[in-house]
């Protein structure tokens, strides 16, 4: 009966699923809470927050009614400011490291960096204007979070610069890749407008390497940013991976983005291959979508697990069930191609591999089936190591190689950042680390510039 | 269980507290509902020839988020009918025999008014009388309330005739607006008071709406001063307090009112020389259920203490509250932080850094965390770092041993004039 109903779900009913979840602070709440903050000085907040938002400075001006104030001095250290409200991993971050952890409770900084934003967003403000035109123009590849900071932040120094985007849309992974009902859509758009107000032109449909030279790039232009993150879920390599029920969960979630959604999840079986939060984003967009049942395989335990708490504690409460120790080893379809089974096999931990991790080992003899209608990958994602190629820069499988304090890449005059540099085995890529990385660049970039003029005159 | 029963002047109440002549004493309803509540009694808002209010009245001083901070009013007397008042006071008595009624009077400054009015009073039967002589607003503009109450030999004469007239006790309520309100205590005194009252409200503007321009409140765009009460005006309160208590002269109870909003205040009133209190503003934010931990706190403050009676705390800090002159210069003290309970949020030494003495150092510990250490030979022990802190018993201010025997200013300037004689 349940399961025919949710065949029957209307594109409403599953519109209202991708709505943003949680509600926002009314005036009361965050008056109360931007009350309770102490105002500390050196506060640890600060230090704690990647872009370092000067957090006591925005929440003082939320409690004294200056929205404006407030919205500026975060978007003013975070150009994505009012995504980083929704996505950030504030625990591990700001909230963390609140001084209020230790009598009471933390202030709840990224629901007031919300309410602060979205007053903003609300009320059309233009925060920024761009600088005087300086003469020198920059290429940037890729509009996410690293790409659109860096553009930000030479557009109000002066530059001329132009955002290289291959989607329709710009905004990277908060427009595409980041649940809608957590991120919808048109909040990472206003941050892109908020760039393109410092007069930072940005070409979408356009993708570097196909539609547009990498050599004409690095000609036409005083400098190069490559923030082209990173690439599809790679293949699991196993045995019926073109059966008709396999999915990428990055572009799942893009589909969501822009509200199609998918009528074959209605009262399906769905398994996810993975444990990172692309895996947790993965599942719960499952059952959003209308899955009867959706389970995360993992290879390893929950302690290796790389999603955030948060993140895991939410997908327990949408009913997602975890296996673990437990890895894919074949899919199996039915005689039109579709996908029926997967045949899983238990896995082991042993000694501490060479990436810090322990090793899972299968378990000789083990295996089993499961029933599966669906199988949605999460295992990661892939690098764009063909433009990265075809710039010619140095890299380390796919990670391109910086100097940690330039981003400056082997060519003299390619920078990179954010999810392109992030290197292998260490947790999980962070919207508000690109956004760093992003301003870093741009600042990087500058200095270069200047450095070199100065020696012309 | 303590009693915590007073005897104020003559007047007996089953506990200290008493309901400030204002709005919640307007009416026998709200008179009686308060003493179902539990109130010891009430001082009926002030009785004379009926007035006409304005709307809208009151303003409050909204602070961090503390709705009603301070509170303002530019409310008159009684605006209902003597005879009306009169009735419900008489009823409200019949009902409740053991609570205190207390009649507010305010008339002109002249013999025959007064005697006119207690006697009228008198009639229904009442506990005592609370003269007016206070309201700061309206009222003063026609020779009446902080008028009166702002010239010693007016309230001398104004308490003098309500004493002629009455048999029952009377209290003269004084005026904060004043440069020395010990002089006006005097002069009830000398008029014959039975007690004197204090504070009434303090001359006040509320604010200014920064999108209209007009004055809060305000009456059609135009504003006026207002009394101020509630919990800012506390300190100013306890202070005029302590000021009478430690007169030598001045030897007549004191009911203490202003800014008084839990039983904490209380026992501070009443160590500072208060007989008993009145509450207002706490009584208009909360209504009138908040005598319940008002009593009930009380009296678990004096059990705790072993105290039996609360009649023993009157008065007894009095002798504490001095002249500077008197304080003990060889003193110090110093602020000490327990990085154990501290939490790191710096404000001390912000505090200190930009607005006293730059002496709380934030220093690394071996493991690389921070704390913050106080350099005592440089601190003058303000208090204001543990003023700041967020954090109860993370800074202690300790006295350290004296090194010198206590010296007064008076004790060094009387030196040395015997050195230069
Ligand atoms: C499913 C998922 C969930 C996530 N959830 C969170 C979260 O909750 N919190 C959090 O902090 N982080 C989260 N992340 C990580 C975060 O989204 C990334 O770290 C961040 O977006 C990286 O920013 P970026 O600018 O480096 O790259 P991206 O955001 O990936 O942007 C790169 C852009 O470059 C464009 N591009 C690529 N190649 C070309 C080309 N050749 N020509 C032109 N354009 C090109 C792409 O289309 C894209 O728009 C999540 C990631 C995923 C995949
Ligand atoms: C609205 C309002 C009206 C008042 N009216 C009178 C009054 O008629 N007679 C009087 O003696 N005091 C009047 N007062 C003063 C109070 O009795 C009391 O002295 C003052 O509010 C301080 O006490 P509190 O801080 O507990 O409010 C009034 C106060 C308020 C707020
Ligand atoms: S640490 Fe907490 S209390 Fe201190 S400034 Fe930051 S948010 Fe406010
Ligand atoms: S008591 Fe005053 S001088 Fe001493 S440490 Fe505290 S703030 Fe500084
Ligand atoms: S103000 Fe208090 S809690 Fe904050 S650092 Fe100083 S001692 Fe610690």
């Amino acid at each position: 009966m349940e399961n025919l109903l949710q065949n029957l779900m209307s594109t409403e009913d599953l519109a209202d699923n991708f709505k943003e979840s949680k509600p926002s602070y009314n005036a009361q709440e965050a008056l109360d809470e931007a009350n309770r903050c102490l105002y500390c000085y050196d506060a640890p907040c600060i230090t704690a927050c990647p872009t370092g938002i000067n957090i006591p400075s925005f929440i003082k001006k939320i409690a004294s009614g200056n929205l404006k104030g407030s919205a500026k001095t975060i978007m003013e250290a975070n150009p994505v400011g009012a995504s980083c409200a929704r996505v950030c991993p504030t625990e591990e971050l700001c909230e963390g490291a609140c001084v209020l952890n230790d009598s009471t409770k933390p202030i709840m900084i990224g629901d007031l960096q919300r309410f602060a934003t979205d007053w903003a967003i609300k009320n059309e403000q233009v925060l920024f204007k761009k600088g005087e035109k300086n003469g020198k123009n920059i290429a940037i590849v890729g509009s996410g979070p690293a790409g659109l900071s860096a553009a930000r932040e030479l557009g109000r120094m002066g530059y001329e610069v132009t955002v290289f985007e291959g989607k329709k849309e710009a905004g990277g992974l908060d427009t595409h890749g980041i649940v809608p009902f957590r991120l919808p859509k048109d909040i990472s758009l206003w941050e892109v407008e908020q760039v393109e107000n410092v007069g930072v032109e940005i070409r979408t449909n356009v993708e570097v390497g196909k539609d547009i030279f990498t050599d004409d790039l690095v000609l036409n232009y005083d400098a190069v940013m490559l923030a082209v993150g990173m690439s599809k879920v790679p293949k699991l390599g196993i045995e019926g991976e073109d059966l008709a029920g396999i999915c990428d969960a990055i572009e799942l979630v893009e589909e969501t983005k822009n509200k199609n959604y998918s009528a074959e999840f209605a009262g399906k079986r769905v398994a996810v291959i993975g444990a990172g939060n692309t895996a947790i984003d993965g599942a719960t967009t499952s059952v959003r979508l209308g899955a009867d049942n959706v389970q995360i395989l993992y290879r390893r335990t929950e302690a290796e697990m790389t999603a955030y708490e948060f993140e895991y504690e939410f997908a327990k409460q949408e009913g997602v069930e975890f296996r673990w120790l437990t890895a894919p080893k074949r899919l199996i379809g039915d005689n039109k191609g579709y996908l029926k089974q997967m045949e899983c096999v238990q896995m082991e931990l042993q000694e501490t591999g060479s990436d810090g991790r322990r090793r899972p080992v299968e378990i000789q003899g083990s295996e089993f089936l499961i029933d599966v209608d669906i199988v949605v990958k999460a295992i990661g994602q892939t690098r764009h190591t063909h433009i990265i190629d075809a710039f010619g820069l140095e890299h380390n499988g796919g990670v391109v190689k910086v100097d940690p304090e330039t981003y400056l890449t082997s060519n003299p005059k390619v920078y990179a950042a954010g999810d392109a540099i992030f290197g292998k085995g260490i947790g999980e890529a962070m919207v508000v680390s690109a956004a760093q990385q992003g301003k870093e660049t741009a600042y990087a970039i500058h200095q270069q510039l200047v450095e070199s003029r100065t020696e012309c005159v | 269980m303590a009693d915590i029963s007073i005897n104020f002047a003559g007047i007996k109440s089953p506990n200290p507290y008493w309901l400030a002549s204002a709005p919640p004493t307007n009416t026998g309803y709200q008179v009686q509902r308060a003493f179902e509540a539990g109130w010891g009694g009430a001082v009926w808002k002030t009785l004379g020839e009926p007035v006409l209010n304005v709307t809208s009245r009151f303003g409050a001083h909204s602070f961090n988020g503390q709705r009603v901070a301070g509170f303002n009013n530019i409310e008159l007397i009684s605006d209902r009918s003597i005879e009306e008042n009169l009735k419900e006071i008489y009823e409200t008595k019949k009902r409740f025999p053991d609570r205190a009624i207390i009649a507010s009077l305010m008339v002109e400054p002249k013999r025959e008014k007064w005697h006119e009015i207690v006697k009228r009073v008198q009639d229904v039967g009442v506990d005592g009388f609370e003269l007016n002589l206070g309201c700061p607003h309206g009222m003063s503009e026609r020779g009446m309330g902080a008028a009166v109450g702002q010239h010693p030999d007016l309230v001398e004469k104004t308490t003098l005739y309500a004493k002629e007239a009455a048999e029952v006790p009377v209290i003269t309520k004084l005026t904060p607006n004043i440069t020395d309100i010990t002089t006006t205590a005097r002069a009830a005194e000398r008029g014959g008071a039975d007690a004197i009252s204090m504070i009434n409200t303090i001359n006040s503007l509320m604010g200014v709406d920064i999108d209209t321009w007009n004055t809060i409140p305000n009456v059609n765009g135009m504003g006026a001063h207002g009394g101020y009460c509630g919990p800012a005006v506390k300190p100013i309160a306890l202070n005029m307090i302590g000021e009478c208590a430690r007169q030598q002269d001045i030897n007549i109870p004191i009911s203490g009112i202003g800014g008084i909003s839990t039983w904490q205040d209380t026992v501070e009133f009443m160590l500072m020389g208060s007989g008993g209190v009145q509450i207002c503003t706490a009584a208009m934010h909360h209504g009138f259920s908040i005598i319940d931990d008002l009593v009930e706190g009380l009296e678990n403050y004096l059990d705790d203490k072993g105290i039996a009676s609360i009649s023993e705390i009157i008065g007894a800090s009095v002798a504490k509250y001095t002249d500077w002159s008197h304080l003990d210069l060889n003193h110090k003290k110093v602020a000490r932080i327990n990085n154990d309970i501290c939490i790191n949020c710096n404000k001390c030494h912000i505090a200190c850094e930009d607005t006293a003495h730059q002496c709380i150092d934030m220093l690394t510990d071996k493991k690389g965390d921070g704390y913050l250490e106080v350099r005592e030979d440089e601190c003058v022990g303000c208090n204001l770092c543990s003023i700041v802190c967020p954090v109860d018993g993370a800074i202690d201010m300790v006295d350290l041993t004296p090194t010198e025997p206590p010296m007064s200013w008076n004790n060094r300037q009387s030196a040395l004039q015997m050195l230069n004689n």
